[in-house]
């Protein structure tokens, strides 16, 4: 079972490359995956049948939680499932044919997020966890965003894909927040552990009578109802006709859409019982029934028409599962079957004419039949069976419709007779529209078209033609069908066992005969609906000529309602941020900065008398001078109006810190600190020399201002450092690690060890971060950069030259080359006795940087990349392989990730273990970003053609 | 100790404040450069200061002498200078992108609309 959706999200990753090498054989091998699970499934309606042997395996997530990835195959989970696999295999031969003319790499995409719709929706049906059921869900929602807008480079499809993402995403979160509280309302109730999560489990709660019953059910319902697009959310079903045929015809008649009354379904036996669930599901389902059946014949492109009667459908659905008698759900469960069935085909249908003619206009196709003929007739049965004539599946849906509304009668006179009305007229329309589709294209007088018309292809007819066929099939062996199919469904559903007995003739029972009239009422108005139409389409077609444009669609109202409240939020952001920010980064700051200091020194001038009295200590002579270079250092930065000096001032704090970092027993962080002003330095000479001088932009009064601000924020800051003085924390953690360096770490340098095997998992993070901050300097510099760096021989237009950094002296680039090597060597030592005494990988990568940086001074950058061999990203690659494969040998032996593993002495080297490879990791991402940053600086130079080329962009 | 690295690290946040107030984008850089310095010794010194005794493990013990500095600060503060080299580069980067597009490295004038 969980394999199913294994192979299926296997066939999403291959897809691409199938694609590309099977060619058209890979179309078949694709559509093998799903027609091999539904092969599985079916194989297993035996045991569908009898819930309590309904399959089930769950795998452990969160179990404190009640997650789990749980999954349980019962008669309802098979039946969607079958229809999901099934249908899907068809589609993907469909695709094949229609995605005929596009190019092997969009088809490639197009059949992964195909599969991965496939796979997520195929997860919703088997899950039997509500977080399981969740994240499938949202799945569904992303993959069909992506199918939807597959046609990206068209607003339009772009703007659909946005609403469906918007209103099913919302739902998504609803749905997520009601799971949420359903599971909290199912552990008040005495589950417990997984057992809260766990669908299956749920129906025998008496959720109903618990305080979050309404909110969580509201919650779902919003999930369910934004999924099925029913009104008000309904607008974003037709909107998705931008998608491809193929998507429509999967996810608008088997799937997507089928989700929400799938959730419904499922939850049933749970949550239905309760008043509130017949109201709103009846009155809901209703108003959609009648909204989309009457907007589907006011449309006139066929691919429409069809997603309003879809809408139409849904609204049956949820109505019928919301009445909940044992006849409603039976119709349910046949409904769905011959929905899915009959919609497929006429999507297809609708695709092969569009194939066929380009167009899809309704007013414009005419007199087709012969040119299509076994397109002609998939349409015609598909049709018959949505109009609901005998002996098509359809008819066995309808019949069940009109006999659970007679049969509400008796419970409750005047819903059941309002049901019936509401159903007939829906009906009616149905019937018009299914003629409209199946038969107005194929009968009547041929028209003008934009091409000669032709039939389709083996691949786009295998679909239509064997669904169509179902649908008959079904019909026939009414019986069977019912027994072997629907029962275990209705049975899931209701959560009782039931038996479905369906029939094409029940005889001449009254109620029979009610139901038959009522059939037949349907078909007559129905006919009549659609002589009219089709009157009106002779006004149509002679109003436009034959080359006139399909008139645009109007968008409806909710649509619109909803677009312009997505295009108003912006608008309504700028607003919020032109109260709160001024637009001014000095302004802000300012406020900022003055807000801290006053909020803030209240409390620390409250505290005051215990700070100052035990912090006054004895006063190095050495600390004196560098807390001096420091300070003055600082002072001359700002105020010094020569850049280079600036710089200079500041590599002389940045070496003042580094020395009190000595002074103060922390010799890695010196050494790092030292390693890191060097590349500074360098940095700032590379970018400065490219930048204007400093010019006196600010007015003395404002300079006053903000020296002022500035005196205090620092004030601040030094009281704030004398008050953490005082402030004894319990060292429990240092005094742990310091403790267990030795006998758990096997290393003598404790802030190595914390580095890289205590609090591995922050160094992880930390070097992505440094090499997530690389990766933005090559961005930043050079866009197209990536495809240049490969061919490395055609790296710059104009390579910089030796001495382009500025004159370099011979002595130097005599000796940089042996001063580069012994760096490296100096750097692999430091780096391997990192673990025992200062070193590790950080200042070792530094180091190996600083020699790299040093040679391209003296010769080239591109001198020292040739002399390297490897590119810097590649260096970063490398390391970031490193660390990930020393973390995940943990998990892998079944330990926490980042456990270390140890193989063992190595003489010279010493200890051998997975986490001095993560050290070595850390020493290739230091290496690789600092050195790539630096030479990328450096080659790109100053264009001065540059500055054209930046226009600014707008 | 403390008193004197107190005044240390107002001075670099001072003068980093100071500098971030400019209209000078590259003065605005050097003032992260100044506030990254002074963060990192604030941390540092919260941690409490030692001399001569750092957190090293002497060979043949199993254990650091009593007394020893503090090495989770110093091993948060290790990483923050390696990203914060790297923030700077990065940051370094956006200014000189900024004033090839604008030609100018006035924040005011980036923020008139420069840019827009």
């Amino acid at each position: 079972m969980a394999f199913g959706i294994v192979l299926l999200f296997g066939a999403a990753l291959l897809a691409a490359p199938i694609c590309r090498l099977a060619g058209r054989i890979g179309v078949w091998l694709l559509a093998g995956a799903p027609a091999l699970v539904t092969l599985g499934l079916l194989a297993e309606l035996p045991l569908a049948a009898d819930p309590a042997q309904a399959l089930t395996v769950s795998y452990s997530w969160f179990p404190e939680f009640g997650v789990a990835l749980g999954f349980r195959l019962d008669g309802l989970a098979l039946a969607f499932g079958v229809l999901v696999t099934g249908i899907g295999a068809l589609i993907v031969l469909y695709a094949g044919g229609y995605l005929a003319s596009y190019t092997s790499r969009e088809r490639g995409r197009f059949y992964s997020y195909l599969m991965l719709f496939m796979a997520a929706m195929l997860g919703v049906v088997l899950s039997d966890n509500l977080i399981t059921l969740f994240v499938f869900w949202e799945l569904t929602s992303v993959a069909s965003f992506l199918l939807i807008g597959f046609k990206h480079t068209d607003p339009g499809a772009r703007r659909a894909a946005r609403q469906a993402l918007v209103v099913t995403g919302a739902g998504g979160l609803a749905l997520l927040f009601g799971c949420l509280l359903i599971m909290s309302a199912a552990a008040d109730l005495g589950l417990s552990g997984v057992d809260i999560g766990r669908i299956s489990a749920l129906s025998a709660l008496p959720l109903s009578e618990h305080p979050v019953y309404v909110p969580a059910l509201l919650l779902v319902l919003l999930g369910a109802f934004t999924k099925s697009a029913q009104v008000p959310f309904h607008f974003w079903l037709p909107g998705a006709m931008a998608a491809p045929t193929p998507v429509s015809a999967y996810l608008h008649s088997a799937t997507m859409v089928k989700a929400g009354v799938f959730l419904l379904a499922r939850l049933s036996p749970a949550l239905a019982g309760d008043l509130l669930w017949t109201v709103s599901l009846g009155t809901v389902g209703a108003v959609t029934m009648l909204t989309g059946a009457y907007l589907a014949t006011r449309q006139r492109d066929l691919k429409r028409v069809l997603a309003y009667t879809t809408v139409s459908v849904l609204g049956i659905l949820t109505m019928l599962i919301g009445i909940g008698t044992p006849l409603a759900i039976q119709a349910a469960v046949v409904l769905v079957v011959a929905h899915a069935l009959y919609k497929a085909t006429l999507f297809m249908v609708v695709g092969n004419l569009d194939h066929a003619t380009g167009t899809r206009d309704f007013g414009r196709l005419g007199g087709l039949a012969r040119a299509l003929p076994i397109t002609c007739a998939a349409a015609l049965v598909a049709a018959l069976s949505k109009a609901g004539l005998p002996p098509l599946v359809g008819f066995l849906g309808k019949e069940l419709l009109y006999g659970a509304a007679l049969d509400l009668t008796e419970a409750a006179m005047l819903a059941g007779l309002g049901l019936a009305l509401v159903a007939l007229v829906a009906n009616a329309m149905l019937v018009a529209t299914a003629f409209i589709v199946g038969v107005s294209p194929f009968t009547g007088p041929a028209r003008p078209l934009p091409k000669s018309p032709h039939e389709a292809p083996l691949t786009m007819l295998i679909g239509p033609v064997t669904l169509a066929g179902l649908g008959l099939l079904l019909g026939l062996f009414a019986g069977r069908f019912g027994e072997l199919f629907a029962a275990p469904a209705a049975t899931a559903i209701a959560g009782q066992p039931m038996l479905v007995k369906l029939a094409l003739w029940h005889g001449v029972a009254p109620t029979a005969l009610a139901v038959m009239a009522l059939s037949a009422a349907t078909l007559g108005l129905g006919a009549y609906l659609y002589v009219r139409i089709r009157r009106q389409r002779g006004a149509f077609a002679s109003a436009d000529g034959a080359d006139a444009p399909p008139a645009e669609p109007s968008p409806g109202v909710a649509a619109s309602v909803f677009e312009r409240a997505v295009d108003g939020l912006p608008a309504i952001a700028g607003k919020v941020i032109e109260r709160v920010s001024s637009g001014s980064l000095h302004r802000d700051l300012f406020a900022i900065l003055a807000v801290f200091v006053l909020l803030l020194s209240a409390p620390l001038a409250a505290g005051w008398a215990q700070i100052v009295a035990p912090s006054w200590d004895v006063v190095r002579i050495d600390e004196l001078l560098l807390a001096l270079l420091v300070m003055g250092g600082a002072l001359a930065a700002c105020v010094t109006s020569s850049r280079l000096g600036a710089a200079a001032a500041l590599g002389a704090v940045g070496v003042g810190v580094a020395l009190l970092f000595a002074i103060y027993s922390a010799p890695d962080l010196a050494i790092t600190l030292i390693m890191v002003e060097a590349l500074t330095v360098l940095l700032l000479v590379l970018v400065l020399a490219h930048l204007p001088p400093f010019l006196r932009h600010s007015s003395r009064r404002r300079r006053v201002s903000d020296a002022a601000i500035a005196i205090a924020v620092g004030a601040f800051m030094s009281a704030l450092t004398l008050a953490s003085a005082v402030i004894h924390l319990e060292p429990e953690v240092a005094a742990y690690f310091a403790q267990e360096s030795v006998p758990a770490g096997y290393g003598r340098n404790v802030v190595n060890v914390i580095l890289v095997d205590f609090r591995a998992f922050d160094t992880l993070g930390e070097i992505v971060v440094v090499a997530i901050a690389g990766i933005g300097v090559y961005a930043l510099l050079d866009p197209g950069r990536g495809a240049r760096s490969r061919g490395r021989s055609a790296q710059s237009s104009e390579p910089p030259r030796a001495g382009e950094l500025g004159q370099t002296s011979l002595i130097l680039q005599a000796t940089a080359g042996l001063l580069a090597a012994l760096l490296a060597v100096a750097s692999l030592f430091v780096l391997l006795r990192g673990h025992n005494e200062p070193g590790g990988g950080f200042i070792a990568g530094l180091l190996i940087a600083g020699g790299c940086a040093l040679y391209a001074i003296a010769h080239s950058p591109a001198a020292a990349r040739k002399k390297l061999i490897l590119a810097p990203s590649t260096i970063v690659t490398l390391g970031l392989v490193l660390v990930l494969v020393s973390a995940s040998l943990g998990p892998l032996s079944g330990q926490p990730l980042l456990t270390a593993a140890w193989w063992g002495e190595v003489p010279l080297i010493g200890k051998v273990s997975s986490v001095l490879m993560f050290d070595i990791g850390v020493y290739l991402v230091v290496w690789g970003t600092a050195l790539g940053m630096l030479l990328a600086l450096a080659e790109a130079g100053w264009q001065r053609s540059r500055a054209a080329e930046d226009k600014p962009c707008s | 100790m403390f008193v004197i690295l107190s005044l240390v690290i107002g001075s670099l946040f001072a003068a980093g404040v100071y500098l971030i107030l400019r209209r000078s984008m590259v003065k605005l850089l050097f003032g992260l450069l100044l506030l990254g310095h002074g963060a990192n010794l604030l941390i540092f010194t919260a941690g409490g200061l030692r001399v001569a005794a750092p957190p090293l493990v002497p060979t043949g013990l199993g254990a650091p002498h009593a007394g020893h500095a503090d090495p989770v600060p110093q091993a948060l503060v290790l990483t923050a200078i390696v990203i914060g080299f790297a923030v700077v580069a990065f940051a370094a980067v956006l200014v000189k992108r900024a004033y090839g597009a604008l030609g100018s490295d006035d924040m005011a004038e980036l923020e008139r609309g420069g840019l827009a």
